[in-house]
């Protein structure tokens, strides 16, 4: 929106102020995340701007924090703990977010809001409080330091979102559609994989990509219910600041910035795309 | 017309109730038999349970007393999706992610109909809608009226015997749905199937139907064709509810036979036909139709008792002229005259006398 003619004086001065504040918001919240991108790139073993990084010297930049992730065992081995545990989470988060979010969508169903409650309540709790309470329980029956208590436990932090997003498309569901389905002979499963399941889809993924992000990122709950076995990457992030400061970990910071932001646009577009097939739907 | 004889009885709700709540029923008692073939149209006031008894047919709402044959067959443990009854939704309820070749091709599919032979069904379902050349686009690029005709297709298009329709036409314009109705009440008879029309429309009710079975607080106020509905209300919800109505209120003073003498509350006396007035002295609520009032002496019949009646508003509408006059103390009395040659038009002002056939003015319950 440009300004108008006729603005007047104290118009002019918020105009530009407005746009100055905005600006310096973007700032705070962007530049931590950007000046760990080229200091990735250090060909020295620090975290700080080496002279010839300034100077934009070639011989500043170089790969080898990338190269030692890639190779490092020590850094291997996360890796591949977390693209195990992220997916098996996500999947069961969204199968049973998006079970749940349809349950709590019925008329009939008794205690709706409390229910509700009890299963987004992993977002609002302190993160510290789950991850010791999934401790005590798993450790009780022989979850704890295994794959599956790791899965079980991110797949819980995950529900919520996959709820929170399911609901929100279900609220502009036609509950005509299946009634139509049904009249012309569909049984409740066909009705549900053909009708239902591909209109409420752009909610399902975006809540699965944030559960999935959820899973990635996250490092408090799998210190607690993880073993040595079961280390992510978040896991090995946190050990290597502590204990050996080594720069391949911007390097895993600026691959991980980069999925997300590959992820995050995956779920704007689905949400433009569901949103021109709802903008047109009739009703 | 006579679809209707006891011989074929297609759907039957028998002594059919229904309660959401366990205590106020919205469906009370309801008895209807529907023949093979008839275009049935349920008619009444938003509340008067009419959607309920199509979602009770449909499949959608279970009936809490009482019992629904399909074809001799008891319905009621049958799931909607065993039913085989077509349906045309309000809002449509057209599949926004399909085409509407795939929205037709949807009900054939799950009756694992082959492919070539679904795809000539959804053709020929279109080509009857005049929507052939659009089975490639989808509901959200179609005209309300276009959806229309392709919800109808798909309701019609795995050959369903009976056809439900909620209200399909609310949503178009007037000429649209004066065409449509026509081109319904066309298709279901070509094709012979059963066709159960739920409406808040009258006019609708009266130009597409056989039969009309007007509803009112979960009771069949009337059950009959249209002329006969329109011409002989049995009671007085259905009097007003049907067409344009002037309504009196009296008590009968004689009765004999086919003639009923009503005194108007201001001591004039009519001549009505009785309906539900079965003794002298019962109070009475007369209704007559605005275009059987005559207010020229020579039309009436010798003898008839007449009214005095002023003349407060006389509007033109072109193909009718509408009067509206003070009648034993009802200000909102009107009738309406046909735009003829020789047709006198009334001043406001003009002190006339109102008479009418003692049929036509039908004494019913107050």
């Amino acid at each position: 929106m440009s300004l108008p003619i006729y603005a007047s004086t104290g118009q002019k001065i918020w105009y530009y102020s407005f746009r100055v504040i905005c600006g310096l918001i973007f700032f705070f919240l962007i530049a931590p995340i950007i000046t760990i991108i080229p200091l990735s790139f250090n060909a020295e073993d620090f975290f700080t701007f080496t002279p010839e990084m300034l100077r934009l010297d070639p011989e500043g930049y170089s790969l080898q924090h990338y190269r030692d992730f890639f190779t490092n065992p020590d850094w291997q081995q996360p890796l591949w703990n977390s693209v195990k545990i992220a997916p098996a989470a996500t999947l069961l988060s969204v199968s049973l977010g998006t079970l749940a979010a349809i349950g709590l969508s019925q008329s009939h169903v008794p205690f709706k809001g409390a229910i509700m409650a009890i299963l987004i309540s992993p977002m609002i709790v302190p993160l510290i409080i789950s991850a010791a309470g999934m401790y005590f329980f798993y450790s009780r029956i022989g979850l704890q330091g295994t794959y599956l208590g790791v899965v079980l436990a991110h797949a819980a932090l995950g529900i919520p979102f996959v709820i929170i997003t399911v609901t929100a498309t279900l609220v502009g569901f036609d509950k005509s559609l299946t009634r139509a389905s049904a009249n012309l002979g569909a049984d409740p499963v066909t009705t549900f994989f053909r009708v239902q399941m591909p209109l409420i889809l752009p909610g399902v993924i975006s809540g699965g990509l944030f559960a999935f992000i959820t899973s990635f990122d996250e490092v408090v709950v799998v210190l607690f219910v993880g073993s040595a076995g079961q280390k992510t990457l978040p896991w090995q992030m946190f050990i290597g600041l502590r204990e050996q400061i080594s720069p391949t970990i911007l390097a895993v910071a600026t691959i991980l910035v980069i999925i997300s932001i590959c992820l995050l646009t995956t779920v704007e577009l689905l949400r433009r795309r569901s949103e021109r097939l709802r903008g047109m739907s009739p009703g | 017309m006579n679809a209707s004889s006891d011989a074929d009885h297609f759907v039957v709700f028998d002594r059919v109730q229904k309660s959401y709540d366990g205590e106020n029923l919205v469906v009370k008692d309801l008895n209807l038999a529907i023949g093979k073939g008839e275009f049935l149209t349920m008619l009444g006031p938003s509340g008067s349970g009419k959607t309920t008894c199509l979602m009770m047919l449909a499949g959608f709402e279970t009936a809490t007393h009482g019992e629904i044959l399909l074809d001799g067959q008891p319905i009621n443990n049958i799931p909607p999706h065993k039913r085989g009854i077509g349906m045309v939704f309000q809002n449509y309820a057209l599949f926004p992610h399909m085409t509407i070749a795939e929205n037709l091709s949807f009900p054939l599919e799950v009756r694992k109909i082959g492919k070539s032979d679904r795809e000539q069904k959804v053709q020929r379902a279109l080509d009857m809608v005049e929507m052939g050349s659009f089975g490639g686009r989808r509901p959200a690029q179609l005209s309300g009226g276009q959806q229309q005709r392709v919800a109808l297709a798909r309701a019609l298009v795995f050959e369903p015997e009976l056809v439900l329709m909620d209200e399909p036409l609310g949503a178009l314009d007037k000429q649209l749905r004066e065409k449509m109705q026509f081109e319904i009440t066309n298709l279901a008879h070509n094709l012979g199937i059963t066709t159960v029309y739920v409406t808040h429309d009258q006019t609708e009710a009266l130009t597409m139907s056989d039969r009309v079975a007007v509803f009112d607080d979960g009771r069949i106020q009337q059950l009959a064709a249209p002329d006969t509905l329109y011409e002989s209300p049995e009671n007085s919800f259905v009097a007003q509810f049907i067409g344009e109505n002037n309504t009196l209120m009296g008590t009968v003073e004689s009765i004999e036979n086919d003639l009923a003498v009503v005194k108007l509350d201001d001591g004039e006396l009519i001549d009505t036909l009785p309906v539900n007035v079965t003794k002298v002295g019962d109070r009475t609520l007369v209704s007559i139709r605005p275009e059987r009032v005559e207010y020229d002496p020579s039309r009436l019949q010798p003898g008839a008792h007449t009214v005095k009646a002023e003349v407060l508003e006389f509007i033109y509408m072109g193909d009718i002229y509408r009067t509206r006059l003070r009648v034993a103390g009802n200000d909102d009395f009107f009738i309406k005259t046909r735009n003829a040659p020789d047709q006198r038009r009334l001043q406001p002002g003009e002190q006339i006398e109102i008479g009418w056939r003692a049929k036509d003015c039908r004494a019913l319950d107050a």
